[in-house]
């Protein structure tokens, strides 16, 4: 929490956790996806469900996939901006096992055919936490550069991507592990406090054992 | 990050600062920015403030249209000289109003110290430099004044009505006003901390119980009473009244009664206004036009 947490932010009504949230969620999980959104299936889980219509959840978060953050005031009107760029959208409900009440399930096509499954919680005051990358823990808040990296777990993978972090002069700030199980599909997340060259990333995408590399820049491309 | 009012203050009076500056060097440590930038930043949530106030659109109507208009109505009112509040209450009041009646029609505001208590605080200041014809420079200085009674109160006790009820949020919001105002009328640190606490003191116990979940009722109309409370609060300091119970510990006791709050009347709309026949009635209706 910073002073402009409490005198602040300026965002789009009526709500810091259903609305402002809601856009981050969607502008966090289109950068993950690094690419214009084609198509997104958006599941409402719990309280986003129930009360996301009045709190324009709904209209919040496609405005996130579009690009836009929590203050556009574009935001009532993301329906219409998104059937403008064509970009699809479906709505359904889901129920999320032990997911806090505010959670949404999305499935994202790119326009070049990249596809993720995000699951994200609004967990008040505007702040957001990824839980899941295609079907993965995650559990990171999307204010800091991170690297996702789905591996099979087998030794040295670890050693390979933070060796690479340590040539490009890049710290980390948080990391975590988790596997489905002994051997099976294993995924790090690591927060850092640098940027990683876009080179690296892609580097490690042709890395054999390694399935599939995500990543989240806090590089700025807002969309006009 | 301020732990106490009290801390505040001392360090202010060691270092031989007023209190916006204690609370602005804090920042700039916190973040590490310049001076200007910190101050630039401030300006800025003031400007948004005055946009939003500005913006206010009469026509617009809440999804549930439970909300909207009222802020235009009670401006009618005091042209038409019919408020017994006076002028100066009565567009405090509707600044108050509007705001909220914005933040629910999804218009930009800004949070202060919440979406939902957004109207407290730029509907006395903004009021209060009409009045008065403070310059730019105070007005930003008594934003941080606010800011840094916002801060102790979010570590000490909570500024989410999901955590301590609608007391931690127009509450909060209230307590910053009256620290404003208390900076602008030329108030000590003392009286400025002795006005927060006055006007949390008289919103302690405010529950959170909004109709079908929604930030509108009574959410817009309670930014009124934090406004006004706020201002009732500072005029007592100012004449000389001062609060029994310091502001630390009225943080605390609003922190204690939060957390003994039943969960229904926190944010869940499982008791209070939302289960009236007349809440239950607007649920029943916005369920129908949700997702399903």
């Amino acid at each position: 929490m910073s002073l402009f947490d409490i005198l602040g932010p300026v965002m789009v009504g009526p709500s810091s956790s259903h609305t402002a949230g809601a856009v981050k969620i969607g502008y966090i999980s289109r950068q993950l996806l690094g690419e214009n959104i084609r198509k997104a299936q958006i599941d409402l889980h719990g309280s986003f469900l129930a009360t996301g219509a009045g709190h324009g959840t709904d209209k919040a978060l496609v405005a996130g996939l579009l690009g836009m953050k929590e203050d556009d005031i574009r935001i009532p009107d993301s329906f219409r901006i998104a059937r403008e760029r064509e970009m699809e959208i479906c709505f359904g409900k889901v129920n999320l096992k032990n997911a806090h009440p505010n959670s949404v399930r999305l499935k994202l096509h790119g326009i070049s055919g990249r596809e993720l499954e995000i699951i994200a919680s609004s967990i008040g005051g505007g702040q957001i936490k990824i839980c899941k990358i295609d079907g993965l823990e995650a559990n990171f808040s999307g204010d800091y550069p991170t690297l996702v990296v789905h591996n099979l777990d087998q030794p040295g993978h670890v050693t390979e991507v933070t060796s690479m972090l340590a040539h490009k002069g890049v710290n980390i700030a948080t990391m975590q592990l988790y596997r489905n199980h002994r051997g099976g599909d294993a995924v790090m997340v690591i927060e850092c406090d640098q940027e990683i060259p876009m080179a690296s990333v892609e580097w490690l995408r042709r890395l054999e054992g390694i399935t599939k590399v995500t990543y989240l820049s806090k590089i700025e491309k807002e969309e006009k | 990050m301020f732990q106490s009012v009290e801390g505040m203050l001392q360090l202010g009076e060691e270092k031989g600062l007023p209190l916006w500056r204690v609370v602005m060097e804090d920042d700039m440590i916190d973040r590490s920015v310049t001076e200007e930038e910190s101050f630039e930043m401030m300006t800025q949530m003031y400007q948004a403030m005055k946009e939003a106030d500005e913006g206010y659109d009469k026509d617009l109507q809440s999804s549930s249209r439970l909300v909207g208009g009222d802020g235009a109505k009670m401006e009618q009112a005091i042209g038409e000289g019919k408020v017994s509040s006076g002028t100066f209450i009565g567009k405090v009041m509707a600044r108050a109003i509007k705001m909220g009646e914005s933040n629910a029609c999804m218009k930009r505001i800004v949070a202060a110290p919440t979406a939902g208590s957004c109207g407290v605080i730029p509907a006395v200041l903004i009021s209060m430099e009409e009045k008065d014809g403070y310059s730019q420079q105070k007005m930003i200085e008594a934003l941080f004044v606010s800011a840094g009674i916002g801060e102790v109160i979010s570590e000490r006790a909570s500024i989410s009505g999901a955590q301590g009820g609608c007391q931690a949020e127009i509450g909060a919001a209230s307590a910053m006003a009256a620290a404003a105002v208390t900076y602008l009328k030329g108030g000590s640190s003392r009286q400025i901390a002795d006005a927060a606490a006055l006007a949390l003191k008289s919103l302690l116990g405010l529950v959170c119980d909004p109709v079908a979940g929604l930030v509108e009722v009574p959410c817009v109309k309670r930014n009124v009473i934090g406004a006004v409370n706020a201002i009732t609060s500072s005029d007592m300091v100012i004449a000389g009244i001062e609060s029994r119970i310091p502001a630390d510990e009225v943080i605390d006791a609003m922190g204690e009664v939060g957390s003994l709050l039943p969960c229904s009347l926190r944010e869940t709309s499982q008791a209070g206004l939302a289960t009236t026949p007349t809440g239950l009635e607007v649920t029943e209706r916005m369920t129908g036009n949700g997702f399903d």
